[in-house]
């Protein structure tokens, strides 16, 4: 990808000629932003790199309208800043996978929308597709297109604003994006649970967001990760992670009511604000597994109470580490040595209930030799693929990154 | 009046009814099929009762196969389908044509699976939006979106409505609370999309189902976020002397911080409609009215309500009510549910359900008096002041054809001022045949092009729900 001549348009106007160009000549475009996430999905093969980074600024901010508009290419880290200097934030917690990927070239806000990428609290304030109120992004015709808007309700025609969440550059360059936005929680505290298994975590964690404690994050660490998260005080031993957030004297108040509902009859330590945020810093970007390699490294999401069965599944047969995010139905999972063991692990999900498992890591050999982002069946992926159609009819995006689509071999 | 106009019946179609209807019996049993003329009437329209068209056939199936055979029947013969809900549609959404056969989901309406731990639900879509919370609630959870129509509405509607309610300010709109959905494409093949892990893989089309107004297929399950109930819910009544300053405490709440549940708005002549009809205890010497509603713990909701309060007195509050008793609670959210219903009682109205950017509602509801004025008609405002999901009541006779004309002609006047102050046309009620020929006034020619080529990779030839969402200029366009 490094090798690619770039194109970086400075205006949409800009973007939709070098896309109409592209197509007319044949050519195919691979979508980047800041080029943090390069490292995802199968090898990128394109003519020329599109990048979204000349397209910066916000647009429109008012803070009591709860609204961001901004341009695509805009660092995510200009976007947090202006929010913070308001008490406002992006509630689904943008991860950054950077550290993980060996990237330290930053985010985009519409890189961030590209992916979907949600942190901790979507458990609690849902998904970034879920913040993402409005697009505008250049299709593969060269049109631009403008889908949702800049309100919380919005239902007026099909909600394109969701397909374009998470579609990892295969379906057109956003140009433009309108995230809904939120108070920042004035202060929050982290209640960890000392030595409990996956199970009985997991069961923990399900009790705790049956309370009306409104915890917005639910983390297990095991023995063998919950000092790379947490740092000294916590290795060597399994950490259950509950977080509260809000105003303070109902944050201290609902960790006393949590903690006395959940009997769980075993330590319980509570991390004041700073040390809360640390903790879920380091889950929320995969710092456990920041280990400067390539090492395969998955991303599993299925139902929160499947999450344990489905790592002792895998790792009853390779070596590896994990731990949960979501209550514990995110799984991070690093395998030792370079071999995903691709069939293992999706066979552990399928066996478990379902869910799906992205290989965000792996050398490239082995994601030559992987299905990097998860099959789909046949009749979902036939529909994919003339969804595609319907925004790229000549595949300008085409680049064999394969967001989505039919297993290979069915290919 | 310029009537709303549909697609041109075929009469083709309308010629083999019978051998149609034969067709139809021959794949569910007796009690799912409805053909008869008489029994046909209850389906020729919605909550859009302006409009009616009695269908060729009704059909009621009682399983995701019956309703795969049945599609693919209708596919296969070029006959259009109107999935329907509970026919609760305010947009005419669910408005059959006289050669469309309507499937219903309402006799597939059992909880399949409720999962604590996991909070989900799973649950065949005719199942109504308020059964599931019911079934849940001895447990202490609740599904989270609550349109008014919700003892009646089913979920089948609300994902093809993307529905939402009074507390989308925290909680969301049915995008935000589905997981899960099976759904019957239109040659027949059933596919799963999510379940209960909190994101899907590939294409999010579940969030792609969410307000197709039944144009892509037809969802025969879903499975949805369950949530705990808060420890306890309190409304509050804040009465003050001018919807402006009303509008801009609400700003100054939300910029505070401070997000409740819920913040509805009513005008003087909403508040007295409700009140007449709910005895909700609304204050009468008021021009407008928040209901403003607090979760949490008694200390909690104190500490929040104390804050907004000092917020209103700043604005010159005029009264101030809070709720002292559960009793109390669900009277004051009885009286502003009933809105629609209540204005059903002393007048017509159609009711429009524009979204604006918060910082606009003061403007856009000036302008809406404005509008309102100018056609001699009368109105009523309720509406989601924290979202900024307007709901005008516009009043009129239904006998008096001119009147009904500037009803009509006004609304379109007020989504055209939404839109115009950075907004939208519809906020949860859908475009439906209603605002079907104010889009291209939101969108342009290549917006609803790339919506309609997203349409055609589900259905081609135009067969789900035709005569919906897109002008008809575009429908012709795109079918031929």
């Amino acid at each position: 990808m490094a090798a690619l001549e770039t194109l970086a348009p400075a205006d949409e106007a800009e973007a939709r000629a070098m896309v109409a160009e592209a197509r007319a000549a044949g050519r195919t475009l691979a979508i980047v932003g800041a080029g943090s996430k390069g490292a995802v999905g199968h090898r990128i093969e394109a003519d020329r790199a599109l990048t979204s980074t000349g397209l910066s600024g916000i647009v429109e901010y008012n803070p009591e309208e709860l609204v961001i508009v901004a341009r695509a290419g805009t660092p995510l880290a200009d976007i947090e800043v202006a929010l913070a200097e308001n008490h406002q934030a992006l509630m689904f917690e943008p991860a950054d996978w950077g550290p993980l990927l060996g990237s330290d070239a930053g985010q985009t806000i519409g890189g961030i929308a590209a992916t979907n990428l949600s942190g901790p609290r979507r458990i609690l304030a849902g998904a970034a597709r879920d913040a993402l109120l409005g697009v505008r992004f250049v299709n593969g015709r060269g049109e631009a297109i403008s889908n949702g808007g800049r309100v919380m309700k919005n239902v007026t025609g099909l909600d394109l604003v969701k397909l374009m969440a998470g579609s990892w550059g295969a379906l057109g360059l956003i140009t433009e994006v309108a995230f809904k936005v939120l108070p920042r929680p004035e202060t929050e505290v982290t209640l960890v649970i000392d030595g409990a298994d996956a199970a009985e975590a997991a069961r923990l964690m399900a009790r705790a967001m049956g309370t009306s404690a409104e915890v917005s994050a639910a983390s297990h660490l095991p023995a063998n990760v919950s000092g790379l998260a947490l740092g000294g005080a916590h290795a060597g031993r399994p950490a259950t992670l509950l977080r509260l957030e809000g105003f303070a004297a109902s944050v201290a108040e609902r960790a006393a009511r949590l903690a006395g509902l959940l009997e769980t009859g075993r330590d319980v330590a509570e991390l004041d604000a700073a040390a809360s945020r640390r903790a879920w810093t380091a889950v929320r970007n995969v710092r456990p597994f920041a280990d400067g390699g390539t090492g395969p490294v998955w991303r599993i999401s299925v139902a929160p109470m499947a999450g344990p069965a489905v790592v002792a599944a895998i790792l009853d047969k390779a070596q590896g580490q994990a731990f949960h995010d979501w209550q514990g139905g995110l799984i991070w999972l690093r395998l030792d040595g370079d071999d995903p063991r691709a069939a293992l692990v999706r066979g552990a999900v399928a066996a478990n209930g379902g869910g799906h498992a992205l290989l965000v890591r792996a050398s490239e050999t082995a994601r030559a030799d992987t299905d990097v982002f998860h099959p789909e069946p046949a009749p979902v992926a036939a529909l994919s693929g003339k969804i595609r159609a319907a925004l790229d009819p000549d595949g300008v995006f085409d680049t064999g990154r394969r967001p989505f689509g039919p297993a290979r071999d069915a290919a | 009046m310029n009537e709303i106009a549909f697609l041109e019946p075929d009469p083709g179609i309308i010629a083999r009814r019978g051998e149609i209807v034969d067709g139809l019996a021959a794949l569910v049993t007796d009690e799912c099929l409805i053909a008869d003329a008489r029994e046909l009437v209850p389906f020729e329209t919605d909550a859009f009762t302006a409009y009616r068209r009695v269908p060729l056939a009704v059909v009621l199936p009682d399983t995701t196969d019956e309703v795969a055979a049945v599609l693919k029947f209708c596919a296969e013969r070029g006959v259009p389908v109107v999935p329907r809900g509970a026919g609760t549609s305010l947009a005419g959404g669910a408005i059959p044509q006289e050669d469309a056969v309507v499937i219903g989901v309402s006799r597939m309406n059992r909880i399949l699976d409720v999962d604590h731990a996991n909070r989900t639900a799973t649950v065949q879509a005719g199942v109504t939006n308020l059964s599931i919370s019911d079934h849940v609630a001895a447990d202490g959870f609740f599904y989270a979106p609550d349109p008014s129509s919700q003892l009646a509405c089913t979920i089948a509607g609300n994902i093809g409505m993307n529905s939402g309610g009074a507390h989308c300010l925290k909680y969301g709109v049915t995008t935000n609370n589905l997981l899960g959905a099976k759904v019957v494409l239109l040659d027949g093949t059933v596919i799963e999309l999510g379940g209960k892990a909190l994101d899907a893989p590939g294409l999010d089309l579940p969030g792609l189902m969410c307000g197709s107004e039944g144009q892509l297929g037809i969802v025969t399950e879903a499975t949805v976020r369950l949530l705990a109930k808060p420890e306890g819910a309190r409304p509050v009544l804040f009465g003050f002397d001018s919807s402006q300053v009303a509008g801009d405490c609400v700003s100054e709440i939300i910029g505070a911080g401070i997000i409740p549940v819920a913040i509805e708005f009513m005008d003087k002549p909403a508040i007295e409609i409700c009140e007449a009809f709910a005895k909700a205890g609304y204050p009468l010497d008021v021009e407008a009215l928040l209901i403003i509603e607090v979760e949490g713990s008694e200390a909690e909701m104190d500490d929040m309500l104390g804050r907004i309060v000092a917020i209103a007195r700043k604005h010159g509050v005029a009264s101030i009510k809070e709720s002292q008793s559960a009793t109390q609670a669900a009277q004051i959210w009885k009286g502003r549910k009933s809105a629609f219903g209540a204005t059903g009682r002393i007048a017509d109205y159609i009711c429009m359900d524009g979204t604006v950017p918060l910082g606009q509602l003061s403007y856009v509801l000036r302008e809406t008096y404005a509008i309102i004025e100018r056609y001699g008609l009368r109105v009523a405002n309720v509406f989601h002041a924290g979202d900024g999901n307007m709901h005008p009541l516009i009043l009129y006779d239904v006998n008096d054809p001119s009147e009904a004309e500037k009803a009509e002609a006004a609304g379109m006047d007020i989504l055209k001022l939404c839109v115009d102050a950075g907004g939208c046309l519809t906020g949860e009620h859908g475009v439906g045949v209603e605002k079907r020929d104010l889009m291209l006034h939101q969108f342009n020619e290549a917006d609803l092009n790339q919506q309609m080529a997203v349409r055609a990779a589900f259905d081609p030839d135009w067969i789900l729900n035709p005569s919906k969402v897109f002008p008809l200029a575009f429908e012709r366009r795109g079918a031929s």
